[in-house]
């Protein structure tokens, strides 16, 4: 079998594997949308400064950034810390199959889901919101999805290279994620946050990713268009994640 | 004569200030089941560790089916199995699943209902890994190791943590791999697991290999004296020719020559009519052997 079918095999089964785990597939799949839910209930009146902007316009692409990360960073770093922890990545580098091949299947099943996912979030954003698909920005949608997703499975490799051992990973990725989803216009639409909080959040990625999406759905609401800064900036990141990952990235479990 | 299918020369690890191997010589025939026995922390695992191309040697010459592992060649790796001691799989595909995965690794994998069968697991092809007890993912492990049809299969510690009849069953199964002809590297802190399943065995301690041979003729073990113990009932006593040992009402008698001195005494209690009750013929077994061979090095 060629490299490439390797691959593509390694995603399939990977494929097969998640379905079969009904919690990471409940929280990948039933989070985003229930917290869509929750959240245009309890911010119904975040409309912003834009004339008849609404909630639904502000929360269909947070959700879609939120789920999207979910789908790649928090999936990757915490699926790989396991394997690692397991033993799984050390069999594998036992084997034939290339390393590359082997993070590709975890890293294309990612993004497969990530993909899916942002389907059904803008899909319940239009039936049950009426918030329109930005068809008129689609080269920018596929864009932003595009560098994303990449970048935070190379942010959830990165990761975890650091993790100390399986059981803290859940810890660990909340703790880096959580916070960041608070400041950075995801969870809630912050009208006047202080000035140095701006100033974090516009340092990690996941506010660029969320300003893209906002420009992209809602342009009135972002007060702004699209700006491929943002892109850059979240591809700088996964660069830098990628090269982490390449410096420290461990298939031995730590014991 | 035939290249082995694993020498190593002088092989040394250091891990900072601590030497895990302090240079070691190895030589390992195809189709052979080759033992090493030590301790824990000995140094075996990290020695296997290297033949499998997980660790790279600080020193030393390893090469293995005529590849030097530390390279970590995809063509090497096509040629070997591996069983970790820890478990590793994929919780949530099954056991034919699993297994199919790996064997699509391989140029020349083994057919997988095949690999299934010599681990066992038939009736539990269909089950998921995570469904499965401690020592049927063990056997998932075997069946990992062997999807590929290797020429060498490495067990690091197969049977650790197996109950007696687990282990009796894994034992059935690794001399089932050697009818194969497979070559197999193993490493245990079992003498009795050395015993049954070796052909040739190197004990190691403190990084050091203090003896090898065949699980017979280890530590000299086949010309260690023999020592004969029996009892005479009554007030029957043994001739002072015999020059016998009392111990708790025992006659012991040592020797190097056992045939001829068994002639001599069964000769001797046949002509005067009395039973050597409880006669007992033994020489040292290899646990106590190993344990002199591990005491040894430590002083």
């Amino acid at each position: 079998m060629t490299d490439v079918g390797l691959a593509l095999r390694q995603v399939r089964y990977e494929n097969r594997a998640f379905w079969r785990n009904p919690a990471a597939a409940f929280f990948t799949f039933a989070f985003p949308l229930l917290f869509m839910v929750i959240f245009n209930v309890i911010f119904a009146e975040t409309g912003g400064a834009a004339p008849g902007a609404r909630a639904s316009d502000f929360f269909t692409p947070a959700i879609i950034v939120f789920a999207v990360i979910t789908a790649t960073y928090t999936n990757i770093a915490m699926t790989v810390s396991i394997a690692r922890d397991s033993g799984v990545l050390k069999r594998i580098r036992g084997t034939p199959l290339p390393a590359m091949a082997y993070l590709f299947g975890r890293i294309a099943h990612a993004v497969l889901v990530a993909l899916l996912l942002v389907a059904i979030v803008a899909a319940f954003g239009a039936i049950a919101y009426d918030v329109s698909f930005p068809w008129e920005h689609i080269g920018a949608l596929t864009l932003t999805l595009a560098v994303a997703a990449a970048s935070f499975c190379a942010l959830g490799l990165a990761v975890s290279a650091l993790m100390p051992s399986a059981d803290a990973a859940p810890a660990i990725v909340n703790a880096t994620i959580l916070p960041l989803l608070f400041i950075s216009n995801v969870f809630i639409r912050l009208e006047d946050p202080p000035a140095w909080m701006d100033l974090l959040a516009g340092f990690f990625p996941v506010r660029h990713f969320a300003d893209a999406m906002l420009a992209i759905y809602s342009p009135a609401m972002a007060g702004g268009s699209f700006d491929p800064l943002d892109l850059a900036v979240i591809g700088a990141w996964g660069v830098a994640g990628v090269l982490f990952s390449l410096r420290f990235f461990s298939w031995e479990p730590r014991r | 004569m035939a290249e082995p299918a694993i020498r190593v020369r002088g092989l040394r690890k250091q891990y900072g200030p601590v030497e895990a191997v302090g240079g070691i010589d190895l030589e390992v025939a195809v189709g052979e089941v080759f033992a090493l026995l030590g301790p824990n922390g000995a140094g075996k695992t990290t020695t296997a560790e290297i033949l499998e191309g997980h660790r790279s040697p600080s020193a030393g010459e390893v090469r293995v089916l005529g590849h030097d592992p530390a390279r970590g060649e995809r063509a090497y790796r096509e040629r070997i199995g591996i069983v970790l001691q820890s478990t590793g799989v994929e919780e949530y595909l099954t056991v034919r699943e699993t297994v199919a995965l790996h064997a699509g690794y391989y140029p020349r994998p083994r057919d997988v209902d095949d690999v299934i069968g010599l681990v066992g697991l038939e009736e539990q092809a269909d089950r998921r890994v995570r469904q499965l007890s401690g020592g049927q993912r063990r056997r998932v492990d075997l069946a990992v190791a062997l999807a590929g049809d290797p020429e060498l299969l490495f067990l690091d510690e197969p049977t650790t943590g197996f109950d007696p009849s687990a282990r009796r069953q894994a034992w059935e199964m690794i001399r089932g791999l050697t009818a194969l002809g497979k070559t197999i590297f193993l490493t245990t802190h079992f003498m009795d697991e050395a015993q049954l399943l070796a052909h040739r065995v190197a004990v190691i301690a403190r990084g050091e290999i203090v003896a090898q041979g065949s699980p017979r003729t280890l530590g000299d073990r086949h010309r260690a004296t023999t020592t004969v113990r029996f009892a005479l009932e009554g007030d029957t006593e043994l001739p002072d020719r015999f020059g016998a040992e009392r111990d708790d009402g025992q006659y012991v008698l040592r020797t190097d020559r056992p045939t001829e001195l068994l002639h001599e005494l069964t000769e001797w209690a046949v002509a005067a009519s009395v039973e050597l009750a409880g006669l007992e013929v033994s020489r040292p077994t290899l646990e106590d052997v190993y344990l002199q061979l591990t005491a040894e090095s430590r002083t």
